[in-house]
């Protein structure tokens, strides 16, 4: 079976400039959504707080479960069903946490108690973050974040050119933040898995641009008279076909988590999932014809006859 | 390299086979222990998140025994001063951990000095000042010293930590060091968090003070504390939690008596009158001689038993005790009991600590979670495995037998390397199968180009081979780079992503193209065949 006739042409260079423009808008789009929302939806995890999911015997009121907190001084507190609905699972969050031995998840589990039972739900899960060791995270995910590129560019320009290099990173960047422009506009939390995901996706994303630039490389070893952008097009469209076959593998294995990992996963199996399209989009309109830009403001020193 | 099919054959073997016999314990749970020991590795270690359990990261306030430190300090410097016939003013400690001394002229500075010099080598002049002829100077402690007390503090408390919860009974907990003062602490499949926490983190500091009975409680709490008392709250009233919510309080004296350090031992007994819980303390020899002494010293008053700082008991003291037994009651129920001699025998904690995070998976959300995760991989591996045989037809049987024997030789080294696994960790493994498969992508669709090109079978074979092999490496590195900063980053969950995924890529880059080489060599070279089902 095929999907991409071999004999494909499409002009991928030719749409370059339309790919910017939509770019460069789901770029401002995301930085846009983030000024707004006054930076991602931070989880405790970076915030500090405290999360408790609880899991109870029928379907309860979301009122009445914050009725049966109301004796707890808990400032805000956002209740949430939690995974599917014949579950009765719901997540309690506030932005509070204490120090103290003592603890608000045991107080609050003594409201809950109070006004459920004992045996009228569980406590599943129960998160409880300072908010020093948000703080702390906060600058280490920055860094992990920023330094797997630096350390991608070195391997990049290692391996093939320096303006390979910087088609690729700045590919990732783009990636990078349009993902995270993505949970901030559908109000998702930014959490720790989020970051780990943003990781994962730098890994693929840039899987797919060498790839590409890896034919780039061959066919200009074959066809040293061609012109670059002939040949960065020729080398998209012959690796058109692996592109979009691994595309759909991975979404099929990510389908697979999302509709049966369950909700505590979710989160970290969508932000990945976001992240491979926007990164193969990348990959095959911003990443390559980067290196053509690249080539334009400085020629490589290898004249090309 | 490698042209004998045989050889090839036998090495892919003995590595599926290694696996397959690492993992085996993890998939038959229930080995008969004759056959237990045939294998080297136990089960797959599982992170909290699948498990359940609970994961603490406690900060040490190292301040708050420095304030001890150096109030000590402050006190004995001032009897040095004395001793020396130094003259002085005040000597106080400050909340910052330095002692504020006032001497009335310049000249005295020299005096000072000398003594610290010969009696106070922790101590360091932080600031001189003279105001209105007087001499006002700062000392602190030296640096080099704070550090080392900081660092005695923090290890006492891991100390202190590690024999409570061995004493507990949690199997296979991890406390470890994080930083300079904070204490990371895994306990697997603790059913009660609440009680956990508070056995691990109360200081537990055991003080025995006289009752102050010369002067009244009512004056005292009306703000007139006489000097040399203090006032301490009763650590609850009418024996009951749900009893009335007035305070009880105690007028005693200040100095303390004897405390949890002269223990040697602490006991959960079961009183003959009431059936009701107490602790029995019994005090080692130097402590038992203190005690034989305070009680003889002060018969029928009363003696104030104190735990962190709230008043257990009051008990009179109807004549002089010797042999050192004594006992804490106060209403205790029976677990209550059994923890506070716990953390009695287990030694207080020389500073406070804070609870800085806390995650708890309870065991059914865990169960859940391996469920489901097992689920999602089985499910992504059949909608994968159908895809390529759609797609490749036989060829796509070759791409799932590289994925099968991925899984197996992956969970295989997470068992012979001890990692952890964890939910994330198993979506690693799905993600894996996704991105395993993309290796035998790129050379399958090479193969179909050269195909195309004209070229047989074998030889378009060998050229997918050889064209993709350089860009599978390629890719593999960056993402196992990507794959080192996650784990550099991560807490437990996510490290636990990092390591499936390497692990994984490693492995697939033996599965998708060594293992499957074979088969299409085989075929290719022994067959003769016309046409590749690809």
């Amino acid at each position: 079976m095929e999907l991409i006739k071999p004999d494909i042409n499409f002009d991928f260079v030719g749409k370059m400039r339309i790919a910017v423009l939509i770019s460069a808008a789901a770029i401002l789009i995301s930085i846009v959504s983030l000024i707004a929302h006054g930076g991602p939806n931070w989880g405790i995890d970076f915030a500090g707080g405290t999360v408790i999911q609880a899991k109870f015997q029928q379907d309860v009121p979301i009122d009445r479960i914050r009725g049966s907190l109301d004796a707890v001084n808990l400032g805000e507190v956002t209740i949430q069903q939690f995974g599917a609905r014949d579950e009765h699972e719901y997540l309690i969050r506030t932005a509070e946490s204490t120090e103290d031995l003592k603890g608000l998840s045991g107080r609050i589990e003594d409201s809950l108690a109070a006004a459920f039972g004992k045996d009228g739900f569980e406590v599943r899960r129960v998160e409880v973050v300072g908010p020093k060791v948000g703080k702390d995270l906060t600058q280490k995910g920055i860094l992990a974040v920023v330094f797997s590129w630096i350390a991608m560019l070195i391997y990049i320009a290692w391996r093939f050119e320096f303006r390979f290099a910087v088609g690729g990173i700045l590919a990732l960047v783009h990636d990078t933040i349009i993902t995270v422009g993505v949970l901030s506009l559908l109000r998702m939390e930014f959490s720790l898995v989020i970051v780990a995901a943003l990781l994962t996706i730098i890994g693929y994303s840039i899987n797919d641009t060498i790839v590409i630039y890896d034919r780039i490389r061959e066919n200009m070893r074959k066809n040293v008279r061609q012109e670059l952008a002939q040949v960065v097009n020729a080398s998209i469209n012959q690796t058109l076909s692996r592109t979009i076959l691994t595309v759909l593998t991975v979404v099929l294995v990510l389908a697979s988590i999302l509709l049966f990992g369950g909700a505590v996963i979710f989160d970290f199996a969508f932000a990945i999932l976001v992240g491979v399209l926007v990164g193969t989009y990348s990959s095959v309109f911003i990443a390559s014809p980067i290196v053509l830009a690249w080539e334009r403001v400085s020629p490589s020193k290898r004249k090309r006859k | 390299m490698f042209q004998s099919i045989k050889l090839r054959v036998l090495i892919a073997a003995v590595v599926v086979i290694a696996s397959a016999y690492f993992l085996l314990p993890s998939v038959v749970p229930e080995l008969p222990a004759s056959v237990k020991n045939l294998f080297l590795k136990n089960r797959i270690h599982l992170g909290l998140d699948l498990q359940g359990g609970m994961h603490l990261v406690l900060e040490v306030d190292t301040a708050k025994a420095l304030e001890g430190t150096v109030e000590r300090l402050a006190n004995s410097l001032k009897d040095g001063l004395m001793e020396k016939r130094v003259r002085f003013r005040g000597v106080e400690r400050r909340a910052d951990n330095t002692i504020a001394i006032e001497l009335p002229n310049r000249e005295a500075r020299a005096d000072l000095e000398k003594v610290l010099a010969e009696q106070f080598p922790d101590l360091e002049i932080q600031s001189a000042d003279l105001v209105d002829g007087r001499e006002k100077v700062v000392l602190r402690l030296r640096e080099k010293r704070v550090a080392d007390m900081k660092k005695t503090i923090v290890d006492q408390s891991l100390e202190t930590i590690r024999n409570r919860v061995d004493q507990f009974g949690v199997t296979e907990p991890e406390i470890i060091p994080q930083g300079d003062d904070r204490i990371l602490i895994q306990l697997p499949g603790v059913k009660d968090p609440k009680r956990a926490i508070d056995l691990i983190g109360k200081t537990a500091l055991l003080e025995f003070k006289l009752v102050d009975e010369e002067h009244s409680l009512e004056e005292a709490l009306r703000g007139n504390v006489p000097a040399g008392s203090i006032l301490m709250k009763g650590a609850r009233e009418g024996g009951e939690r749900t009893g009335t919510r007035r305070d009880t309080w105690y007028l005693l004296k200040e100095r303390t008596l004897l405390t949890g350090q002269s223990l040697e031992n602490a006991q959960v007994k079961i009183s003959d009158r009431f059936g009701e819980p107490y602790v029995a303390i019994k005090f080692n020899s130097q402590g038992a001689r203190d005690f034989d002494r305070i009680t003889g010293e002060n018969v029928n008053r009363r003696l104030a038993i104190i735990l962190d700082g709230a008043v257990y008991s009051a008990p009179v003291i109807k004549e002089r005790i010797s042999g050192g037994d004594a006992q804490i009651t106060g209403a205790f129920t029976t677990e209550e009991a059994r923890d506070l001699a716990i953390v009695l025998r287990a030694g207080s904690l020389p500073a406070p600590v804070k609870i800085l995070e806390q995650r708890t998976v309870g065991p059914s959300l865990g169960q859940d979670s391996i469920d489901k995760g097992i689920r999602s991989v089985i499910i992504g591996m059949i909608l994968v495995g159908v895809f390529m045989v759609f797609y490749y037809r036989l060829s796509g049987f070759v791409a799932i037998l590289a994925l099968v024997l991925n899984i197996v030789i992956l969970l295989g080294a997470v068992a012979l390397f001890d990692a952890t696994l964890t939910l994330p960790g198993i979506a690693g493994i799905v993600l894996t199968i996704g991105m395993a498969v993309d290796a035998n992508v790129l050379i399958f669709e090479r193969a179909r180009e050269e195909l195309r090109l004209g070229k047989t079978p074998r030889a378009a074979i060998e050229a997918g081979y050889a064209r993709a092999f350089l860009t599978i490496l390629d890719t593999n590195v960056t993402t196992l780079l990507a794959a080192v900063f996650l784990f550099q980053f991560g807490t437990g969950p996510v490290k636990g992503f990092a390591v499936t995924l390497s692990i994984g890529i490693v492995a697939s880059m033996f599965t998708a193209i060594f293992v499957t080489r074979i088969i299409f060599d085989y075929v290719t070279w022994n067959r003769k065949i016309k046409a590749l089902s690809i």
